[in-house]
């Protein structure tokens, strides 16, 4: 070999490891939900170009085992650096000290007070530290079929404005084979999906009931109010037939094929039922009752992994900036159909037939302080189901919910 | 005269065959049914109809073929998975049977108890102390962490042991005598003389393998580690609704078995009837 | 070295590899499970105390895992003997046709090596309620009333149950079946020249001789049932074991205390529960068969 040779291999080595040592590589989770995917892998094709050194790889979970891998791995060290965690989530990761603090140089109290929805800068912060920030938030409304509509002899670009309206159009929008069974749903009715949100948020309140003590520690849906609204819920099952839990599988579906002629859902269904073809549907603010309005507001929030450090950690603080900029905020409006966190973005869509009625949601939502999110909608669901299928009165059922789940909470806090 | 009485007894079997056939109907009823709802459209799905009235394979293209999912994958995973276990048993199994039949030596009863004895232990149990194994030793995401419980088989030993000892000893010491290393033996005279038993514990372990459900959910991390049931499980859970692709991916887990099954079904039945499957 | 040393140190070097990995596959995490019940042992938990039996009495006192409990020995006490009865009156009547016992017998054997996973999913379909289920579109058709199936805590069990059952015939069917051709024909006939019936031959000679088998199934089917997992996880809505618990085995609940509720410990108690069910069983089993299974 000559000198020449070796001199130009050892100086390839050399700038190869140069190279090596100033790129960063920062690794992003979330879940599998193709709009969101695509749009990230732009996002950080985007990022890289404007931050040479800087290499994000996204990695997706399906969303029914997300939150298991995510719990299996963080311990373990194999975690990602930064992670998209729903934000009934974010209490278990705090406390057990996996998620880190974020720089109050970039995301201070006021940053959080400007640019964020109250609900949101109050659900990312654990005494009085702030631990991750969203891109986009969601909101329910009602969707609605207008060729349903139309058949039933309805106007079919208006939707029911209260819930004695609902309960009509839903009973009139039902139709029933020779036998009597349902086979066009007038209202989706899963408890599984949106319902337990619509009854614990929106429901209990609008019954004249306040679900949670302020500090969400205590629950106290139990009254005669809240065991009216579950009567409510339930009666539309049992006694008017307009629906029942998992009926063509689930609300989505029975709502994709046109078994179900309206539906309560959230914002991130957009993309979802555009993809249908022939299906022409309409969204409306929630039903109201006695005058009150209320929504439930959830969001999917990104974190920095605890033990992040050196030059991930500033790379990875970059990215959280960045994919929660306004900028990133609008093309997550446009391509996923998720609201922006940002307030000031919303005036755009004020007019916008599909986002303002989830919009004008925000300014009455309430956001639940989960502490254990599947416990929590389990007990909801399994309230329902004790009265639709074990005929048991709504207020013992309602009774039994909030025992349980305020054992959920003081499990929590106990430990 | 024979001829005759044959005829005879079919007649008086006629109620029999014709509890069986009805009976057949019910046992392939489901899958008739998987695939016509596969060869339908999202609108034909709804539609109670055996016979789809636009048959389409758009789904199976789907499937097999778009970017969207990750089956083309799977369907590798579960294959390197069945067929890596498969080779090991085989021969790990028929060296530890072969060994426990024909060799003497102290502790032989008490090394075959305690491989027989690991058959009573349920998996329900194992998996989490395997998935802390996994973790601890940074096997997650690697086709050997869905795969190594899988590598020797208590039951595999057992079977092999009873089919070793049908073999003449006198075989095995002309060969010692025409100087051949014990290996060896193993290899050229032993493995030969077993193939049908081999045969049967191969198509079984593979079928096993193939469709195992509980470890590999825990084992394999990422969808690109997924096995074949655990992609469909997860794709069930995530399309909710989009029965017409369940059906097909059902259809498509289902068909590499359904093919082993009708070439080596005597081997199968036969094994079954030796002694079971899914233990 | 003798020969026979020879031979023990071949046996040895053989044995090595597959005994390291029967001790730390098998053996060494049972032990290990063991050990972990009476810790606190969680996932997202940095540290792992003694607690002692408190896993325990936590579990015990859960109906949710009492309830899980009940539910596995639905499963085992109601499929078990179910699959017996029909897989022997099908293998008997297998047995008695003079042609084509090898492709009925390949029909029923096809449930049981396909996936379960897929085959759930396929049963999930037909299940659904009316207008999509195919099952409620016969009964409809029939003019008989829809049934609830999955969706009802009552009728559930049965339906995830009746599956299992549809899986495992298949299994038992052959291996009466063998057994069935083992019994040698000049037994019965010569009962029948003698002036038995059918009947009488069926119930003093083919039945007794079939007892063993029946045992042996007895015991592998209850153990099958009583670790009933993949079809619940895959038939029930969000792999919950639902509606209101009702289907939920206790393999299930093992799974979802451990993978997520992270609660390590508290999955490893509830399966040293399900460890010892087995084990009974499975002791019962070698009481029985210690005859057969030549050790």
């Amino acid at each position: 070999m000559t000198r020449r040779k070796v001199f130009f291999l050892v100086m390839s080595a050399v700038l190869i490891f140069a190279a090596s040592a100033q790129t960063v590589t920062i690794t992003y989770w979330q879940y599998y939900y193709e709009s969101k995917v695509k749009l990230m892998d732009e996002l950080i094709q985007k990022f890289e170009a404007a931050n040479p050194g800087i290499k994000v790889e996204q990695v997706t979970f399906p969303y029914e085992s997300y939150n298991q891998k995510v719990a299996a791995s963080i311990p373990a060290g194999e975690g990602p650096d930064v992670i998209n965690l729903f934000y009934g989530w974010l209490p278990t990761y705090v406390k057990a000290g996996y998620l880190a603090e974020l720089p109050a140089s970039e995301f201070s109290k006021d940053y959080f007070d400007k640019n964020f929805y109250p609900f949101v800068a109050e659900s990312v912060q654990f005494g009085g530290k702030y631990y991750s920030v969203p891109t986009a938030v969601r909101t329910l409304a009602l969707f609605w079929n207008k060729k349903l509509f139309k058949d039933a002899g309805y106007d079919p670009n208006t939707a029911p404005k209260t819930l004695e309206e609902l309960a009509a159009y839903a009973k009139k929008l039902s139709k029933y084979d020779a036998q009597g069974n349902l086979v066009v749903a007038g209202m989706a009715m899963q408890p599984t999906g949106q319902g337990h949100c619509w009854i614990r948020e929106v429901l209990f309140r609008q019954f004249g009931n306040v679900p949670y003590s302020a500090d969400g520690r205590k629950v106290t849906y139990a009254d005669a109010n809240g065991a009216a609204a579950l009567k409510w819920y339930t009666d539309l099952i049992t006694k008017d037939k307009v629906g029942y839990p998992n009926f063509a599988t689930d609300d989505v579906t029975a709502f994709k094929a046109g078994k179900a002629a309206m539906n309560i859902d959230g914002s991130f269904r957009i993309a979802t039922l555009n993809a249908v073809k022939d299906l022409d549907w309409g969204v409306a603010e929630l039903p109201t009752y006695k005058g009150i309005k209320s929504n439930y507001a959830s969001f999917w929030t990104h974190g920095i992994v605890a033990g992040t450090s050196g030059k991930k950690l500033e790379a990875s603080i970059k990215f959280l900036k960045y994919i929660t900029s306004p900028e990133v905020q609008q093309m997550w409006m446009e391509k996923v159909g998720e609201l922006p966190a940002n307030p000031a973005l919303s005036e755009k869509y004020k007019n916008d037939p599909v986002i303002a009625p989830f919009l004008k949601g925000l300014a009455y939502a309430h956001a639940t302080a989960y502490v254990d999110e599947a416990g929590q909608r389990t007990v909801m669901v399994d309230a329902v189901d004790e009265v639709i299928l074990k005929k048991v009165d709504p207020a013992v059922a309602l009774k039994n919910a909030a025992a349980k789940e305020q054992a959920l909470i003081d499990d929590f806090w106990k430990k | 005269m024979k001829h005759k009485n044959k005829g005879k007894m079919i007649v008086r079997a006629l109620p029999a065959y014709i509890i069986l056939a009805l009976l057949s109907v019910i046992m392939l009823f489901p899958f008739v049914w998987m695939i016509s709802s596969s060869l339908k459209d999202v609108t034909q799905i709804y539609q109670l109809k055996l016979f789809p009235e636009r048959p389409t394979l758009e789904n199976y293209r789907y499937i097999l073929f778009s970017t969207s999912t990750k089956f083309p994958q799977w369907f590798l995973n579960s294959l390197i998975v069945a067929v890596c276990t498969t080779a090991s048993v085989l021969f790990f199994d028929s060296l530890v049977g072969y060994t426990l039949a024909k060799f003497r030596f102290p502790g032989k009863k008490i090394i075959f108890l305690l491989i027989i004895s690991t058959l009573m232990i349920p998996t329900e149990m194992l998996v989490i102390p395997w998935y802390a194994m996994i973790r601890a030793l940074k096997w997650v995401n690697t086709y050997w962490a869905i795969m190594f419980p899988g590598m020797i088989s208590a039951f595999g030993v057992f079977l092999m042991r009873q089919f070793m000892s049908t073999i003449p000893d006198d075989l095995i010491d002309a060969a010692r005598v025409d100087g051949l290393g014990e290996l060896r033996i193993f290899i050229t005279v032993v493995l030969p003389l077993v193939a049908p038993a081999l045969a049967t514990l191969a198509i079984f372990n593979f079928i096993g393998n193939w469709n195992a459900f509980l470890w590999p959910l825990i084992a394999a991390s990422k969808p690109k580690m997924f096995t074949l049931p655990v992609g469909l499980a997860n794709f069930s859970g995530e399309a909710g609704s989009d029965w017409h692709y369940i059906m097909t991916g059902a259809a498509v887990a289902m068909a590499p078995l359904i093919l082993v099954f009708l070439v080596f079904q005597k081997q199968i039945v036969k094994g079954i009837a030796m002694t079971g499957l899914k233990g | 070295m003798t020969l026979s040393a020879k031979r023990s140190l071949t046996a040895y070097l053989f044995l090595a590899l597959p005994l390291v990995f029967f001790l730390c596959v098998r053996l060494g995490p049972m032990l290990y499970m063991f050990a972990m019940s009476f810790t606190d042992w969680g996932l997202l938990r940095k540290t792992v105390k003694f607690i002692g039996f408190d896993n325990y009495h936590a579990i015990f006192k859960d109906p949710v895992f009492l309830q899980a409990l009940g539910n596995t020995f639905r499963y085992a006490v109601f499929g078990a003997p179910l699959v017996i009865l029909l897989s022997l009156a099908i293998a008997l009547l297998l047995d008695s046709i003079p042609r084509g016992k090898g492709f009925f017998r390949l029909i029923y054997v096809l449930p049981y090596i396909t996936p379960v996973v897929a085959v759930s999913w396929v049963w999930r379909w037909m299940y659904q309620q009316p207008p999509l289920g195919v099952i409620n579109g016969i009964l409809g058709w029939l003019g008989l009333p829809a049934g609830e199936f999955l969706n009802s805590p009552t009728q559930a069990l049965p339906s995830i149950l009746a599956v299992n059952v549809w899986v495992e015939m298949g299994y038992c069917t052959t291996i009466f079946l063998a057994g069935l051709q083992t019994i040698p024909k000049e037994i019965s006939e010569a009962a029948k020249i003698d002036g038995a019936s059918d009947r009488q031959v069926l119930r003093r000679i083919t039945l007794p001789l079939l007892m063993p088998i029946t045992f042996f199934l007895m015991v592998m089917e209850g153990i099958q049932f009583l670790r009933i997992f993949t079809q619940v996880y895959n038939m029930s809505m969000q792999a919950m074991g639902g509606p209101l618990n009702s289907t939920k085995s206790a393999a299930l609940y093992i799974y979802q205390k451990a993978f997520t509720n992270f609660e390590m410990a508290r999955a490893a108690s509830a399966s040293v529960v399900l460890f010892v069910i087995i084990m009974a069983v499975t002791i019962l089993q070698i009481r029985f068969f210690d005859k057969r299974v030549n050790y």
